[in-house]
């Protein structure tokens, strides 16, 4: 397959199109002595650049952000934030129309769902639900965008990269996971107290000798429920991100392979729409669940 | 793949949103829902009642046309017998003044017969006298024979 690239003009293979297609529009920290992109070398005290490349991204390590992945991320929860707002500002008790109508069901959706599986009381769990299911809802709605729509228009723009799906970045899904493992400790320390050091040192086997045994195996457990959180949306998204790019470069392997190309297209995008909304809602209930757990002395 | 700061920037933003949602969203949203909820359930339960009273005016409104029907009745009733009496009374006045009329006429005829009697037994006597007075050829001297006259005109009775 040849293509043109976005950055260079240079010519693509199909690897090169998805490694181009899976790489994030980074900004970070490159280190003293990263010999760059252009062939200069980064002088004293490392430099803070846009990555061309993925060397140059490996080189950053931690210090850098997925301009992309964040930006989209952002803005997608301020058109959450703003949406609802709105209709928060709108709604009264008379008769619902409109947006008002689609986001109390929502709203009633969610709130359904704390009510069924969240026994305790507590006022973050029902908002924090809603922001969970219809932030991550609109990330993996990202998906249905065609692949090479945005980073394309935003190649011609002068943009080298761009991922537009931020639930296909494991730093977006286990940023949430991580902020929900910290709400966990949170509250297993505020509401059992020393009675979450017990529930880590004496379960399963109830006896002082073992000690280390139980605690290592609910600390396993314990810390694989942000892990599977966070991870299981990455890789749902991931994969079906994936799906989308081989079929995205099934188009250019020749005109017969347009109709099988577009039908497939088509197929997996119908596929996906109940992907992307059971993923968001998976986020959803374990993220109650879990905070269930936490709130419940055994 | 590459774990970097991304994942704290994420951690910001989910916090920020989270507490935005909490503090903004949520409470108005769940508090329009369950004032309409409110809402709806005051106004069936006032549909219940309303009903309920609908019933009951109903109820009233039978017992009072009950009523009324009664009355009505014993109006009707009331007015019946007083018409009736009425009428009884002017029957018993007409033929109380239609036996007084047919009385003093019977009086009058008695009264006229009895002139009549009279005139004629007078009118016989008279007419006696002449034919006996034909008969005899004399007169007959009406105070000699006075006794006589009267005798026959007594006897003429």
């Amino acid at each position: 397959m040849q293509r043109e690239s976005d950055m260079s003009g240079e010519s693509q293979t199909i690897s090169e199109y998805i490694v181009h297609h899976l790489t994030n529009l980074t900004y970070g920290r490159l280190p003293e002595g990263t010999v760059r992109y252009d062939g200069s070398v980064v002088g004293e005290g490392g430099q803070w650049a846009m990555a061309h490349g993925g060397e140059e991204i490996a080189a950053m390590g931690f210090n850098a952000v997925h301009v992309d992945s964040l930006a989209w991320s952002i803005g997608l929860g301020i058109l959450f934030c703003w949406l609802f707002r709105r209709v928060a500002k709108q709604a009264q008790s008379g008769v619902p129309s409109g947006l008002v109508n689609f986001a109390e069901m929502v709203v009633e959706f969610v709130d359904g769902t704390v009510k069924d599986t969240f026994h305790g009381r507590n006022p973050l769990v029902a908002p924090l639900a809603l922001t969970i299911f219809c932030w991550v809802f609109l990330m993996n709605l990202m998906d249905l965008l065609p692949v090479d729509l945005v980073p394309h228009l935003l190649g011609l723009a002068g943009v080298g990269y761009q991922k537009i799906v931020p639930s296909t970045d494991p730093n977006i899904t286990m940023g949430m996971a991580l902020g929900i493992f910290i709400l966990m400790l949170y509250y297993s320390i505020k509401v059992k107290g020393f009675g979450f050091v017990k529930e880590l040192t004496l379960n399963p086997f109830n006896h002082p000798a073992f000690i280390p045994v139980n605690l290592f195996m609910e600390v396993v457990g314990l810390l694989a429920k942000p892990f599977s959180l966070g991870l299981r949306l990455f890789g749902n998204m991931y994969a079906g991100e994936m799906i989308f790019i081989l079929i995205a470069a099934l188009f250019s392997a020749g005109i017969a392979w347009m109709l099988p190309a577009g039908l497939l297209q088509m197929g997996w995008a119908i596929f996906h729409i109940l992907v992307i909304t059971l993923q968001a809602f998976i986020f959803m209930v374990l993220t109650i669940v879990y905070l269930s757990m936490a709130h419940e002395d055994h | 793949m590459n774990i970097n700061l991304t994942l704290i920037g994420q951690m910001v933003a989910f916090i920020v949103f989270v507490a935005f949602c909490m503090k903004y969203v949520w409470p108005p949203i769940v508090a329009a829902m369950q004032e309409r909820a409110e809402k709806i359930a005051d106004g069936l339960a006032a549909a219940d009642r309303a009903s309920h009273d609908l019933e009951l005016a109903q109820k009233r409104a039978v017992e009072q046309m009950k009523a009324a029907k009664a009355e009505a009745a014993s109006v009707i009733d009331a007015a019946n017998k007083r018409a009736n009496a009425l009428i009884e009374e002017a029957k018993n006045a007409a033929s109380a003044e239609a036996e007084k009329v047919k009385a003093s006429a019977l009086a009058e005829i008695e009264q006229e017969k009895n002139r009549a009697k009279a005139e004629l037994r007078a009118e016989l006597a008279s007419l006696t006298f002449l034919g006996a007075e034909k008969v005899l050829g004399a007169a007959i001297d009406q105070s000699a024979h006075a006794d006589l006259v009267s005798k026959l005109t007594a006897e003429l009775h």
